[in-house]
């Protein structure tokens, strides 16, 4: 039986469950004439029984779906000669990998030898074993649960009571799962980073200025033996945020000033909308933008005006980036401007203070706090923007500051990295993971600081 | 006199002062046109791009379904026979004057390759064919439909263009034969990626991406709502809530890519999920879009009117029931246009599919959860790295069939909240 099947037909028997439940409180309570009083109504107690024909067979399933291809792959692997047992590691994976291909009827894999037939037939056999056990096992655990809780019916029995707590469980299970998710970011991408640092030095990966992931694969290649230096990288990052910023801040909070102070009521309610469109536009857009649109118009201009641009030059990206920003900056400079109260305001202007001074003088030192917050927010957004730099920013790891060079950033490489065939354990990468971190733990310190900032400052004034 | 004099000062600063204002509130209107007038610069040169793509031009043929031709050899398999030389015997026979084999070569590139496949399904479909003759449109070869589109600069060197002088000149004869014929451009939204531009359609990448989004909301909407239900109504005021408070605000503001990492470790290589597969870039974008829904959904129940829970709870109602036969109903349009907005989120999202090895280059429309996909972004980054100019063009038509979406899916969300939101 598939996996999916037995789902529809655990579904089936707790809809069963449901039913019997719900006839057999309203048999206790004396059928329709209802002669006995239930403490609940009739629905949660087929719900109750519903909830225990359900839940344990499909936790069940689940802990056996995530541990049976281990468990079968140990017992196959076990099963071996000597002489396969004692592989590497590294090989051992490949062979039970054919082992596995074959037994999911892949022809193509050539002839296997007689050992490999033994396995394969050995694995097929466990897996059907195991298929079969869990198909019996959770069917007899849904029943049983359904048959138990069934029997419980009684008037007296506290079965909303029951039911709720359960699906209070529910709910809080559900609430962990921001939880959980970080966790497992962390825990992903921190296991990884450690395997790495034990091949490359920290203070390496941190401080060297020579940036070159290429190892050789075998013993007498020329290549290099590949170095992790990450200055370059972050240099890169730096410069092509520190452009996104040059362009988002004044363009946003200008923006937000002149819809919150000057602009018609029509106006703002045309121009804030379109602003918006371009927070949704997706950024692989943004990227093929800044490739094929804006990086040849700011070549062409540079060389009429005699400069030597790269064609993947760190200005294309970091414009096109600073304009992706402009709505987060100016959406979160406006929560700040309004969140000034309107007495300090209206008393600057009494004064006879022009609306800019009014602006510049009052307005923007109260909302200042709340401004640098969003900025903090949007420079993590640039850190990991990762489509645009991608696909407009280049790959090789120049360390200047030039905007018109290309300079590549830490997301590009991880992407660079990962996106092709590699060996998992190579130290080529693992470095992504250990970009990952950096990138994570750089980004999250700027979201703590940021989202702080902004809610104790919303907070002053309220 | 001091009066005067205070006057006489206020009035000599008032002009630079009035000026500085003026130029204030320039920078505001210049900073606010930028934004807007990229926008409009940004769809103008996307949409010149991208709207030949939705056409394409076809060559008609004159065909001679003729057996001799088909089977060389004798036996006739209809399944295996060799249709290319139906389609160069159709050209040869357009241009009688090209004789020279290396010439007749570049004639019969100016047809796709797609067009003995064409012939092959029309004959297989109607045997009666053989031995007939009949006027039929087949796809043109990329190079031909850039130039039918006047998509080549012919004032360049023949060096720096992909199309030879002779290649022009057929195709400027057929052109006065009436023969070109531009049409809707029907494998656009057929077929599976491809290496050849005129093949190529984005039907495969629109399949893994609805796949990938079904998982998604099937994950992350009843997770989220369930999160948003239980932090609103139910978590007692203590650190364990700051902490999931914090760690979801956190979440929202991670880098894309960073969830992507977490799919490739966590999915792939610990729980053995495939590669490529919509069902692990679903349960990657189902984690990236819960933020977005737990916050939505939050607000959506917070803008439920206490009145209504304490009715409920005066009249005997348990606060399970509160929420659930009051609370809930009253919030969910809300709670769905946060659903829409956050699958429209996961439409565009390309970085963490990039990590799990959804950039393959994959031919077949995938037909499940499991199956190797692409999605609709990763299509566009695939494409717009192709060098071909014909897929530059295609690139801008997927990334405006991407924008249709979402602008369909905000509209949607926009109506949701027109029509079934609840001012108090």
């Amino acid at each position: 039986m598939q996996p999916t099947t037995l789902v529809l037909v655990l579904i089936a028997l707790s809809l069963t469950a449901w039913y019997c439940g719900r006839a057999r409180a309203l048999a206790v309570a004396g059928g329709h004439s209802r002669s006995v009083r239930l403490h609940s109504l009739p629905g949660y107690y087929g719900y109750y029984a519903a909830i225990w024909c359900l839940l344990p067979a499909l936790a069940l399933m689940l802990l056996w779906v995530t541990f049976e291809p281990r468990i079968v792959a140990a017992l196959v692997i076990k099963g071996l000669p000597e002489a396969q047992r004692s592989l590497s590691p590294g090989e051992l994976d490949l062979l039970f990998n054919t082992i596995r291909n074959l037994a999911a009827g892949d022809t193509l894999a050539d002839h296997p030898d007689a050992v490999t037939n033994d396995a394969v037939a050995a694995l097929r056999e466990y897996s059907s074993t195991s298929r079969r056990l869990l198909v019996t096992f959770s069917l007899a655990l849904a029943v049983t649960g359904g048959v138990l809780a069934w029997r419980r019916i009684a008037p007296d029995f506290r079965a909303r009571n029951r039911v709720e707590t359960v699906i209070l469980g529910l709910l809080l299970a559900a609430s962990t799962i921001a939880i959980v998710t970080t966790i497992g970011i962390v825990l992903s991408v921190f296991f990884e980073s450690i395997r790495f640092f034990r091949e490359i030095p920290v203070t390496e990966f941190l401080f060297g200025l020579n940036w070159s992931p290429q190892t050789a694969i075998r013993a007498d290649q020329v290549a290099s033996t590949g170095s992790f230096g990450t200055v370059p990288l972050f240099a890169g990052t730096l410069l092509i945020t520190s452009i996104a910023m040059l362009v988002a801040v004044p363009v946003g909070l200008m923006t937000a000033i002149f819809l919150a102070e000057y602009s018609s009521e029509r106006v703002r309610s045309i121009a804030k909308p379109l602003l918006e469109i371009l927070a949704g536009i997706p950024t692989v857009v943004y990227g093929f933008f800044a490739a094929l649109t804006m990086a040849p118009a700011i070549r062409h201009l540079g060389e009429s005006i005699g400069l030597e641009v790269a064609s993947e030059s760190a200005l294309a990206a970091g414009v096109v980036m600073g304009i992706m920003i402009i709505p987060l900056v100016s959406s979160l400079s406006d929560d700040a401007i309004n969140a000034v109260p309107r007495a300090m305001r209206d008393g600057a202007l009494g004064l006879g203070s022009t609306r800019s001074e009014t602006m510049l003088h009052v307005i923007l030192p109260a909302a200042l706090p709340g401004i640098i917050g969003g900025v903090l927010l949007a420079v993590s957004r640039a850190i990991g923007e990762t489509m645009i730099v991608v696909m407009a920013a280049g790959l090789a790891a120049n360390l200047t500051a030039n905007p018109l060079e290309a300079v590549t950033t830490v997301t590009v490489q991880i992407v660079t990295l990962l996106v092709g065939d590699q060996e998992f354990d190579s130290a080529k990468t693992l470095a992504a993971f250990a970009l990952g971190l950096a990138l994570f733990i750089a980004t999250l310190a700027l979201n703590i600081v940021g989202l702080h900032v902004v809610r104790k400052y919303r907070e002053q004034y309220d | 006199m001091t009066r005067r004099n205070t006057q006489e000062i206020v009035q000599a600063g008032l002009r630079r002062r009035h000026r500085k204002e003026a130029i204030f509130r320039t920078f505001g209107v210049l900073a606010t046109a930028v934004g807007i007038t990229f926008l409009g610069v940004f769809f103008v040169s996307l949409v010149g791009q991208g709207a030949s793509a939705f056409r394409q031009t076809f060559i008609e043929l004159d065909i001679e379904y003729s057996e001799e031709v088909l089977a060389p050899g004798g036996e006739l398999d209809l399944e295996f026979a060799d249709y290319d030389a139906l389609v160069r015997n159709a050209l040869w026979r357009e241009f009688p004057d090209v004789t020279d084999r290396r010439e007749r070569r570049e004639l019969s590139r100016l047809v796709s390759a797609a067009a003995g496949f064409q012939l092959r399904n029309a004959l297989i479909h109607d045997p009666g064919l053989l031995g007939t003759r009949g006027r039929v449109a087949v796809p043109a070869s990329a190079t031909v439909d850039m130039l039918a589109k006047g998509k080549v600069d012919r004032g360049l060197d023949t060096a720096q263009r992909p199309v030879t002088d002779r290649q022009f000149q057929w195709v400027d004869a057929l052109a006065e034969r009436g023969r070109l014929r531009i049409n809707f451009n029907a494998a656009l939204f057929a077929n599976g990626d491809s290496r050849e531009p005129e093949l190529a359609g984005i039907k495969g990448a629109l399949m893994g991406s609805f796949y990938m989004l079904i998982v998604t909301i099937s994950i992350s909407f009843p997770l989220g709502v369930a999160a948003a239900i239980y932090l609103e109504e139910f978590a007692p005021k203590s650190r364990w809530a700051d902490l999931i408070e914090v760690n979801i605000n956190n979440l929202a503001a991670v880098p894309s890519i960073v969830f992507g990492l977490l799919g490739l470790a966590v999915f792939i290589n610990w729980l053995g999920m495939p590669r490529s597969a919509p069902l692990v870039g679903g349960l990657v974008l189902a984690l990236l879009t819960l933020p977005v829904i737990i916050i939505a959904s939050r607000a959506a129940i917070t803008a439920v009117p206490p009145s209504i829970r304490e009715a409920a709870l005066g009249i005997g109602a348990s606060r399970m029931q509160v929420v659930f036969h009051h609370v809930v109903p009253l919030a969910l349009p809300g709670m769905l246009t946060g659903a829409i907005i956050g699958m429209s989120r996961a439409l565009g999202e390309t970085a963490p599919l990039l990590m799990i090895g959804m950039v393959a280059f994959i031919v077949d429309v995938p037909g499940g959860f499991s199956d190797p996909a692409t999605a609709l972004p990763v299509q566009i980054f695939l494409w717009a790295d192709s060098p071909e100019r014909a897929f530059a063009e295609r690139t801008s038509a997927a990334i405006i069939v991407l924008l249709g979406f979402l602008l369909l899916m905000n509209l949607a969300a926009i109506i949701l909240r027109k029509k079934l939101g609840r001012q108090w």
